[in-house]
């Protein structure tokens, strides 16, 4: 662990408050310690990237944001709202989630319902919207990320990185405060992780607050106030991207970017 | 002795006023049996995949139960057997709905139960994650696509049901085989008759699939 990157990590997201603060998150799945005493803030607006290795904790971390995940010891405060171990939260759970969205690997997108119903389902069962007032806010966000012309269709006649993008707006109809992507490339093909990369880009620019697990070393160095890097369960090292990328101060950071960089 | 193989077609059309005397309770005994049937179905099917063992157990010792002994036996236990513990007769019909219902109820709680379980995971994190409770996932997620999943073994359980009603000629309710029973005490002509009781269960039978696969291809379910 690198104290002086921390702390200067620190620094920089200590401008305005906070709006993710996790205080010595463990996690243990049976025997595996797969979260190890994690401290991570994130400031508003923030857009903080998560790298590392398969199995090294990172979408388990941001899971544990919106409570997909239970921990077992350690607190998670997210916009005010406390998430606590084992899944003690009560009310602050949906409340959090209300306000957190999430892009999944696989979509997820609800294949009964037609793209458009996808988009204005929560925003109608949630937050109590009509039809009409909801339909509007799926058309906007449909446009914007360049599927209007398919709202009446079902996910399934859509290609991958359609449907992620469909995915990306239906988070966003709830208008979040936060947004989570689990490596929201990763299931796609490669021609269309472009298009989803370039809708995410837009929401950067928007000043979006963004904690991003991938394994786009490209993208997470164009768009990261912030990259973190897990390894074990830990967090090894942050700081910003020039910084961790061109200078990595441990070795286990360093021998992950060798691998991944590459090629 | 002479043998007679002619197949009397005039026979087996007298027959037929008389046969679909029976045809309301056929159908009354196997469409409240398998509403009910249904309505069971679903709290103990998602019973057997409840949070606690407490909610449970009591849904695996029913299905157990209801799936593991013969509806024959339950419908003779339910109109001979519970009068003498409730002090008051059960009439016929209603031991043929609640026989159907317990027996076709334990079946469709496995079907409920592998239908939902059948959902992805995902599919119920997102719904979580858009800020949906866990029962409005349920209801507007999972629910709709388990149901769908589900139609088609629904229909196997309502066919199996519909002909199980024939054994309810034994407690003497007036559906189409006892029907056919008293016909043909009057008339010796079993083989034109049974006939007609089979072509009669088949007509019931193949409209339940055809509406079924119908329901199924406009996806009008969810």
């Amino acid at each position: 662990m690198n104290d002086s990157a921390n702390r200067q990590a620190t620094a920089r997201s200590s401008g305005s408050s906070p709006i993710v603060r996790l205080e010595g998150v463990n996690k243990h799945f049976g025997r595996l310690h797969v979260m190890q005493d994690i401290d991570l803030s994130v400031a508003q607006g923030e857009v903080v990237v998560i790298i590392g290795a398969s199995g090294s904790g990172k979408s388990t971390l941001i899971r544990c944001v919106n409570g997909l995940e239970p921990f077992q010891s350690g607190r998670i405060e997210v916009d005010g709202k406390t998430l606590l171990p084992n899944g003690a939260s009560g009310k602050s759970l949906q409340a959090v989630r209300t306000e957190v969205g999430m892009v999944f690997q696989q979509f997820n997108l609800f294949p009964h319902l037609s793209i458009r119903d996808n988009v204005t389902l929560a925003p109608r069962k949630v937050r109590g919207m009509t039809r009409r007032q909801a339909d509007a806010i799926a058309d906007r966000l449909l446009e914007r990320v360049g599927i209007s012309d398919q709202a009446d269709k079902h996910p399934t006649k859509l290609s991958g990185g359609q449907q992620q993008r469909v995915a990306l707006a239906r988070a966003l109809a709830m208008e979040p405060r936060l947004m989570l992507f689990d490596e929201p490339t990763s299931a796609l093909d490669p021609e269309m992780i472009g298009e989803v990369l370039d809708a995410m880009r837009e929401l950067v620019n928007d000043g979006m607050t963004m904690m991003i697990v991938t394994h786009e070393m490209g993208f997470a160095r164009e768009v990261a106030d912030r990259v973190v890097f897990v390894h074990g369960g830990q967090i090894v090292e942050q700081g910003p991207p020039d910084q961790l990328f061109d200078q990595p101060r441990h070795e286990r950071t360093q021998a992950f970017l060798s691998r991944v960089l590459k090629h | 002795m002479e043998f007679n193989f002619q197949f009397d077609w005039q026979a087996a059309i007298d027959s037929l006023p008389f046969l679909l005397k029976g045809l309301p309770y056929t159908l009354l005994i196997s469409f409240a049996g398998l509403a009910i049937g249904f309505v069971i179905g679903i709290v103990f099917g998602l019973m057997r995949i409840g949070p606690s063992r407490w909610i449970r157990w009591p849904a695996v010792v029913y299905v157990e139960v209801f799936r593991g002994t013969p509806v024959l036996v339950q419908v003779l236990f339910i109109f001979y057997g519970l009068p003498t513990l409730l002090g008051g007769p059960i009439d016929a019909l209603t031991a043929g709905i609640a026989a159907i219902a317990l027996n076709a109820g334990a079946y469709i709680s496995e079907i409920v139960r592998g239908g939902v379980q059948s959902i992805e995971r995902g599919q119920r994190e997102a719904g979580l994650s858009l800020g949906l409770s866990p029962p409005q996932t349920f209801r507007y997620v999972i629910w709709p696509q388990a149901l769908r999943r589900m139609i088609p073994a629904l229909g196997n359980q309502g066919i199996v049901s519909i002909k199980d009603t024939s054994l309810f000629s034994v407690i003497g309710v007036g559906e189409l085989v006892r029907q056919g029973q008293v016909y043909i005490a009057n008339t010796f002509t079993a083989l034109e008759v049974y006939f007609m009781i089979a072509l009669l269960y088949l007509a019931i039978t193949l409209s339940l699939s055809l509406a079924l696969s119908l329901l199924e291809r406009k996806g009008l379910v969810g």
